[in-house]
């Protein structure tokens, strides 16, 4: 059961510095091969567009504070001089379709695949760096022009005279073709997905090479701690589920530029089609958000509860068969599209399904931190925080996996609060129980664990104060995507919106702690969290240096003990 | 044209409030009310057991769940932090647990999946209509067909902008025309789109069905009361999305007979479609 890791000979060695020539300034970065150094980008990247992401919905909650179209003839006027009902109307819509497609492909993914995944994924294997750097590279910076383009979406022609596209993330013909929107805004969306998808298939393959190839010796697959796996189940989703969106996303194109008639009825061609694509891949991508965050969640939990996790084989083999089943639910999204009820049948059996490993996970989580010592530092109160909304959040998915149920509730703000329960508080809460469980290790730098504090509690507080009662607002019909609705929706409304102010405060207080981190300079030390901290990064320095693990550590123990008590995943040693 | 169809949609209206005067107690208001957290009133058997199913089954277990797992957290918290408990445990493993809470929620789903499977049977399997509408979206606003034996006329429902609206109509979710229907009637309404992606939602009958370019969707319902009921599109459409409201009015046979007369009459003028042969797409 003892397991030892030798240290005799790891990386941080005086010798190899000398021999590589670490790159400065604007070239370190713009054409960096460092897992580090790119982890670091994605991360910057995922907080700016994180932060324009939070006002665009501090924007669309301002809106729907109280009945009427009062802010956005303003922000229209602002954007492109316009600030008619029409232009209004249309900017509502373009801000809410790239709300979602900011947060979901330039905030989480960004944040916790290549950033944390980066970062950490080579340090918890004991690997120098990913398999493919250069790969690593493209990566990153076809992103950056993928999130241009959709910035470029916002200011181009979309609808007759309007700018930016407003059908939703979902881009569903007719709404995407040119029928809803003729002009070129749609395509930049489209273009921009495609760059978004390609980033992440070349991302996918450099994970999944470096773990199943870069593992330290002794670090078997059922040694590996529980977030290297996260993201390897999440790179196979992503590298089964994008072709397929590049796909639809292709025909698409076609459709608009070169007459063909994919979803097109009139040349034979059918809008579900479309459906059932995107859903194919965006059901998965909908786990792609999350998984990630279930690995983050294990290593903080495991780590302040100073106990190795609970049922980890099982743990594992729930991340796969939610990735599994993540493929074969794709239609519980269409339950209104006139399916036939044999089809419905099965989809809503499929997805009940999903509940079972997703409980197991929570009651893992619960196991784990049972008996435990539990420290409750900054990344502690988030993963705590995580587990509950995470429960909130699937529960109600639990309700709209009837598709009798989900006939009522299905594009009412019910929906609406479910995958924000599930998204902006349970993979955010997620996010920033890593983000704060290893910025120490990333900067070498400690935050104000006070402020961290209350940006938790305020964030806590506001956005289950916004999301919570659109649970009501939907039982009361109220559908999602509206700029404006009736009165007896004001009260309900206004409270979301207060929440939202109140979310929006906590996420100033985050910038505020990122600066007072840098500025005051708190020196961390190579493990500030105490001996639950077992995995191999909290062996190497704070920050660690430009290359880690040239020498691989030597993980040894029993080759048949599934237990835990292996570094790696959870031991004292 | 929006405005020309109000004008008419306020004389209707007129006609209508002389035809369709509420009895005393037996209209039902099938809208939303300030504040309010539950479905809206239900108005037939579907929906009926639809809100019993969530409420009397579904509800609870959500709750249960959710309670049972913030009261673990706060148990957890209280007993095992680190003053209270400094020296942790180092039990990772016990299979009975493990089994029970893998078993445990999939028997609950059993529970859940009996009555919802049971219920989406009753309203995909449409009954023989006793009435067939034919229901077309379009960017932005609906038109309501009646068949060859109710006259054989159709007409557009618009928007009601708040300073045409009458006392006593909800802003925003307020039509010029409603789609009106006799009571204790199976109908069914068939719903397609010459544009983009609408949908065809009345939450109190519990149904929702998308309106999609080159498909005939269908869906049913068979009203149990008199009364006005609302709903809203509720697919992405465009701009004015907000502002397509469903305005369903229920009447008694007679009350309905009465207003097919005096509508043959209206929107045999205004708007020659034979339903039937009308093109079943445009796209």
């Amino acid at each position: 059961m003892a397991s030892v890791t030798d240290f005799s000979h790891h990386g941080v060695d005086a010798h190899h510095e000398h021999e590589h020539h670490i790159p400065t300034g604007w070239r370190r970065y713009l054409y960096s091969t460092n897992h580090k150094d790119i982890g670091t980008l994605y991360l910057i990247l995922a907080i700016i567009c994180g932060l324009i992401g939070t006002v665009l919905s501090i924007l669309i909650r301002a809106e729907l504070m109280s009945p009427g179209v009062q802010v956005f003839p303003w922000i229209s006027a602002i954007m492109t001089g316009d600030g008619s009902a029409d232009a209004a109307k249309n900017m509502y819509n373009v801000f809410f379709s790239s709300h979602a497609l900011i947060m979901i492909f330039f905030m989480v993914m960004p944040a916790m695949m290549g950033g944390f995944g980066n970062w950490m994924v080579p340090l918890m294997i004991g690997a120098p760096d990913m398999a493919f750097p250069r790969l690593n590279n493209m990566s990153f910076w076809l992103l950056v022009a993928s999130f241009l383009l959709l910035m470029c979406s916002m200011f181009a022609e979309g609808s007759p005279g309007m700018h930016g596209f407003g059908g939703g993330w979902v881009l569903y013909p007719p709404m995407s073709s040119q029928v809803g929107t003729p002009g070129p805004a749609a395509d930049f969306v489209i273009l921009s997905m495609h760059l978004a998808g390609a980033s992440s298939i070349l991302g996918s393959i450099n994970f999944i090479a470096t773990i199943f190839n870069m593992r330290a010796p002794g670090m078997t697959m059922f040694r590996m701690p529980l977030f290297p796996w996260s993201v390897l189940v999440t790179a196979f989703l992503l590298l089964l589920s994008l072709p397929v969106l590049a796909g639809a996303l292709t025909m698409l194109l076609t459709d608009r530029n070169f007459h063909t008639t994919f979803f097109e009825p009139a040349g034979g061609g059918d809008p579900i089609l479309f459906q059932h694509l995107f859903w194919f891949f965006a059901h998965p991508e909908v786990y792609i958000l999350i998984i990630p965050g279930f690995g983050m969640v294990s290593q903080v939990v495991a780590t302040f509860s100073k106990k190795p996790i609970f049922g980890y084989v099982g743990m594992v083999y729930a991340m796969l068969a939610i990735a599994f089943l993540g493929f074969a639910v794709w239609a519980h999204h269409m339950f209104t599209t006139g399916m036939s009820l044999n089809a419905q049948r099965y989809f809503v059996f499929a997805t009940m399904v999903i509940a079972v490993p997703t409980g197991v996970k929570v009651f893992s989580w619960l196991a784990t931190m049972w008996g435990g010592s539990l420290s409750l530092r900054p990344p502690m109160l988030w993963a705590i925080g995580f587990v509950f909304v995470f429960t909130v959040g699937g529960v109600t998915g639990v309700v709209l996996a009837n598709a009798a149920i989900d006939r009522y509730l299905h594009d009412t703000y019910y929906v609406v609060a479910h995958f924000h329960y599930v998204m902006s508080l349970g993979a955010v809460f997620s996010i920033f129980a890593g983000f704060y469980y290893w910025f120490p290790k990333m900067t070498g730098y400690l935050y104000d664990e006070r402020l961290a504090k209350w940006h938790f509690w305020v964030s806590f507080v506001g956005i289950n104060l916004a999301f919570f009662p659109q649970h009501f607002l939907g039982f009361q019909g109220m559908p999602r995507r509206v700029v404006d609705y009736t009165e007896a929706y004001a009260f309900w409304n206004m409270v979301s919106s207060i929440g939202a102010f109140i979310g929006g405060a906590g996420t100033l207080i985050f910038v505020y702690v990122l600066y007072d981190a840098f500025k005051v300079k708190r020196v961390a030390g190579a493990n500030p969290w105490g001996p639950g901290a077992t995995t191999l990064e909290w062996q190497l320095p704070s920050p660690p240096p430009f290359h880690t693990w040239e020498e691989p550590p030597h993980i040894l123990g029993d080759e048949h003990d599934h237990a835990p008590a292996i570094v790696g995943h959870g031991s004292a040693a | 044209m929006r405005v020309r169809l109000n004008a008419i949609g306020a004389s209707l209206a007129a006609v209508l409030g002389t035809l369709a005067a509420p009895k005393a107690g037996a209209q039902i208001f099938g809208g939303p009310k300030p504040g309010e957290i539950g479905f809206l009133p239900a108005n037939t058997e579907i929906a009926d057991d639809m809100f019993w199913f969530h409420n009397s089954i579904l509800l609870p277990v959500i709750i249960g769940i959710s309670l049972l797992v913030l009261a673990l957290i706060i148990y957890i918290v209280w007993r095992f932090n680190e003053t209270a408990n400094p020296v942790p445990s180092r039990r990772t493993h016990n299979a009975a647990l493990e089994f029970a809470w893998t078993v445990a929620p999939a028997l609950i789903l059993v529970i859940i999946a009996v009555p919802s499977f049971r219920l989406l049977a009753q309203q995909l399997i449409i009954p023989a209509p006793d009435l067939t509408l034919k229901v077309t979206a379009s960017q932005w606003h609906w038109n309501y067909g009646y068949p060859k034996s109710e006259g054989g006329f159709s007409f557009d429902s618009l928007y009601v902008e708040e300073k045409d609206l009458k006392p006593g109509q909800p802003n925003v979710i307020t039509a010029d025309h409603e789609l009106v229907v006799p009571i204790g009637k199976v109908i069914e309404v068939d719903v397609t789109s010459q544009d983009v992606i609408h949908s065809f939602s009345v939450p109190s009958f519990g149904i929702k069905i998308d309106a999609i370019p080159g498909r005939l969707n269908k869906s049913w319902f068979k009203a149990e009361h008199e009364g006005m009921f609302y709903g809203q599109c509720s697919n992405i459409c465009g701009i004015d999305h907000a502002f397509m409201p469903i305005n369903v009015r229920v009447l008694s046979q007679r009350d309905y007979e009465a207003w097919l007369a005096q509508a043959k009459k209206q929107f045999a003028v205004s708007d020659q479609i034979d339903v039937a042969a009308a093109p079943r797409v445009q796209p």
